[in-house]
């Protein structure tokens, strides 16, 4: 889409510089020139969202490692006693990192659902699509991993269960599960790790996001219509200013909705288990994860057996990175597609939901209702999909976006 | 956007009402009833008086048992029970400190108290473990009991409780005001109406005329209740007052400068149209 640059620099140390090393005109062309669709509405300017977000959980988590001690006798006072009475500030700075996840969470989801809704998977955006797909899964990751790290009930609890999993695994799953602790158990070594990974991770999601907006750059984005562009004078806006001060005026409503959990409610999203410091010989009464993960979570224990529940688990995330080829429907827009449209608000019922059951204490009824919703999460994706591709009367889609926009103008007037 | 989020909203309340049927059908325990607190709401403040009283009770009461390992200092911070310098410094003196370090001697020496010093565990029990002898469970360490303490609210109104003006973050202090005034049944001093289970592990620890107050506050297990909740969420959480100014500040300014980007973005965007 953006093609060879066409910057020249105004001045002479700057054409000396770009004839060189032509930084300047990647970014002119990247994010001043580059030609993103007229019809583009709130939900794309998540991807700014997630950039902001991920900065800033750099940021706060830098800071952060200044101050916190990743040893098991330590870690629980340097977060509790150190960093929120102590350093200046440091309440500041761990509130903003540990809901800044929630938030970056938060803004994943949609970013993901807007995906699925408006069938950002579709060729030619199936590579962008499954790069998402791992920092999703980078994302998990990171998250879990600095979830353990305050040392405090729920996080030995929850190392303890996500760890046990990979006992799941036949023949080498128990010599895995000891060599990921440093030990037979969740211990002082694991922590040590956990930390080195958990500040490694964010620069490998870092570079997967390069990628994605480097794939992004290529294909172009897909827009609320779903067709592509075809001229790019009438279908497109610059990136500058136009996207630009879009992105920064959501952001800024996005920041609003972050402050006010640093601020007000600090402690509304964080379990109250966490602190109580870790001890081995006492294991919280409901063992649940942070809200991002309970839909997982819930599938995870509607499936009785251990091995199969967590094939379940890791399938719910990784099936995502099929969906190209599940649906193969060639209108991509679900504004276009009643029946897909209609199964996808079910489907977000349905991570709703099992979000639900994840976060309460297993009972009959309970279990019955997470096994259903479970059968609904994968038929999602295995049955409604596929005959979806083939069978759904697809309203007629516009002949491009210029005549997209016009017609809903014509509409307003 | 608003589309989206209604329907969702809808299907997902409808979805999580018929789950949350069913869990409502298994037996309850009475739930911590919730108090009005000086510092809860948008703009709450911790109440200095209130915070002297609490550490006054936690000090002739609750130190007999449990931990609070904040240092002295702390009490005379603002935004806290504000002691004066020289309080503190008397308070701290009155305590005697195990030196980190050994002297010249080699020896471990103890030492009146600095108000750099962290409050003392309880003579009584030197470690959990004792405590855990005598009690059953160790007495927990009270420096963050008020942020370690929550009880289920249900669905919806754990949704209410994140939204502007209803937003509730006083679980804690609500639940330690219901465990010391829930030791209602005489005949067992071990039996709490709020205690999960009922049975808990602390006998009655405090009742009318406990704690000899100076300030006129009348003598009675709810204000004493109060008083400590009140102290040890501060205790817990000892930079809200900072934490609220500086978030009201942080929303103006970001009310102001969304709503002018916001003006900025129509302003670009009618060239477009």
């Amino acid at each position: 889409m953006s093609g060879p640059s066409t910057f020249v620099p105004k001045s002479a140390i700057g054409r000396w510089f770009e004839s060189r090393l032509p930084v300047m005109g990647l970014m002119h062309s990247s994010f001043v020139a580059y030609p993103v669709p007229r019809n583009l509405n709130y939900m794309w300017t998540f991807g700014a969202i997630l950039s902001f977000m991920l900065i800033a959980q750099i940021i706060t988590g830098v800071v952060l490692a200044m101050h916190y001690v990743g040893s098991a006798s330590q870690a629980f006072q340097s977060i509790n006693d150190h960093i929120m009475r102590d350093v200046n500030y440091g309440w500041l700075i761990r509130y903003m990192h540990t809901n800044g996840a929630s938030l970056f969470f938060l803004a994943a989801y949609i970013h993901m659902m807007r995906g699925l809704y408006y069938g950002s998977y579709k060729p030619p955006r199936e590579l962008l699509w499954i790069i998402g797909v791992v920092i999703y899964l980078l994302m998990t990751a990171t998250a879990f991993l600095g979830y353990v790290l305050p040392w405090g009930a729920m996080s030995f609890a929850g190392a303890t269960v996500i760890t046990n999993l990979f006992t799941a695994i036949p023949v080498i799953g128990t010599p895995l599960a000891h060599w990921l602790w440093g030990g037979f158990a969740v211990g002082a070594p694991t922590l040590t790790r956990f930390f080195a990974l958990h500040y490694l991770l964010p620069f490998v999601i870092a570079a997967f996001v390069g990628l994605h907006v480097w794939a992004l750059h290529v294909t172009g984005q897909n827009n609320p219509d779903g067709v592509e562009v075809k001229n790019v004078e009438r279908d497109t806006v610059a990136f500058t200013p136009y996207a630009t001060i879009k992105d920064i005026f959501a952001v800024s409503v996005f920041f609003i909705l972050y402050a006010w959990l640093i601020f007000y409610i600090p402690n509304y999203l964080l379990d109250a288990d966490n602190y109580n410091i870790a001890n081995p010989l006492v294991t919280p009464a409901h063992v649940v994860p942070e809200w991002y993960l309970l839909p997982f979570y819930a599938i995870l224990r509607a499936i009785p057996n251990k091995l199969l529940g967590v094939v379940a688990l890791v399938a719910a995330i990784v099936i995502l990175a099929f969906v190209p080829w599940l649906d193969r429907n060639p209108v991509k827009s679900a504004k276009y597609r009643p029946a897909f449209r209609f199964f996808f608000w079910v489907f977000v019922a349905i991570c709703i939901g099992l979000g639900y059951i994840g976060s309460q204490e297993p009972n009959d009824a309970m279990t019955m209702v997470a096994r259903i919703l479970t059968g609904g999460y994968f038929g999602f994706f295995l049955v409604v999909m596929p005959v979806l591709s083939f069978t759904e009367k697809t309203r007629p889609i516009p002949a491009s976006i210029a005549d997209a926009v016009l017609a809903k103008k014509t509409a307003e007037a | 956007m608003i589309r989206f989020t209604i329907k969702a909203l809808a299907s997902a309340v409808a979805l999580v009402s018929i789950v949350g049927g069913v869990a409502f059908a298994e037996g309850e325990q009475p739930k911590p009833p919730r108090e009005s607190w000086s510092f809860g709401g948008m703009t709450g403040t911790y109440n200095k008086a209130q915070l002297q009283r609490g550490f006054q009770v936690y000090r002739e009461v609750c130190s007999n048992c449990h931990a609070l390992s904040i240092p002295f200092r702390t009490l005379g911070q603002s935004g806290g029970p504000e002691f004066s310098e020289d309080q503190v410094k008397t308070l701290a003196a009155s305590y005697q400190v195990t030196n980190p370090e050994p002297n010249d001697k080699g020896e471990i020496f103890k030492r009146p108290g600095t108000p750099a010093d962290i409050i003392p565990r309880p003579d009584g029990y030197p470690n959990d473990q004792a405590a855990a002898a005598a009690f059953g469970k160790a007495p927990p360490d009270m420096n963050l009991l008020a942020k370690a303490r929550k009880y289920e609210r249900g669905f919806p109104w754990f949704v209410f409780d994140a939204l502007p003006g209803l937003q509730y973050q006083e679980m804690g202090a609500d639940y330690i005001h219901a465990i010391l005034t829930g030791y209602t049944n005489t005949d067992d001093p071990t039996w709490n109406l709020y205690y999960p289970g009922h049975k808990i592990a602390m006998p009655q620890p405090i009742s009318d005329g406990a704690v000899d107050y100076k300030d006129g506050t009348p003598k009675t297990l709810d204000n004493y209740s109060r008083d400590i909740a009140a102290f040890l969420s501060w205790a817990a959480e000892p930079n809200l007052n900072e934490r609220r100014r500086i978030g009201l500040g942080v929303m103006i300014f970001m009310f102001v400068l969304a709503g002018l980007l916001y003006f900025t973005k129509k302003r670009v965007w009618e060239s477009a149209h």
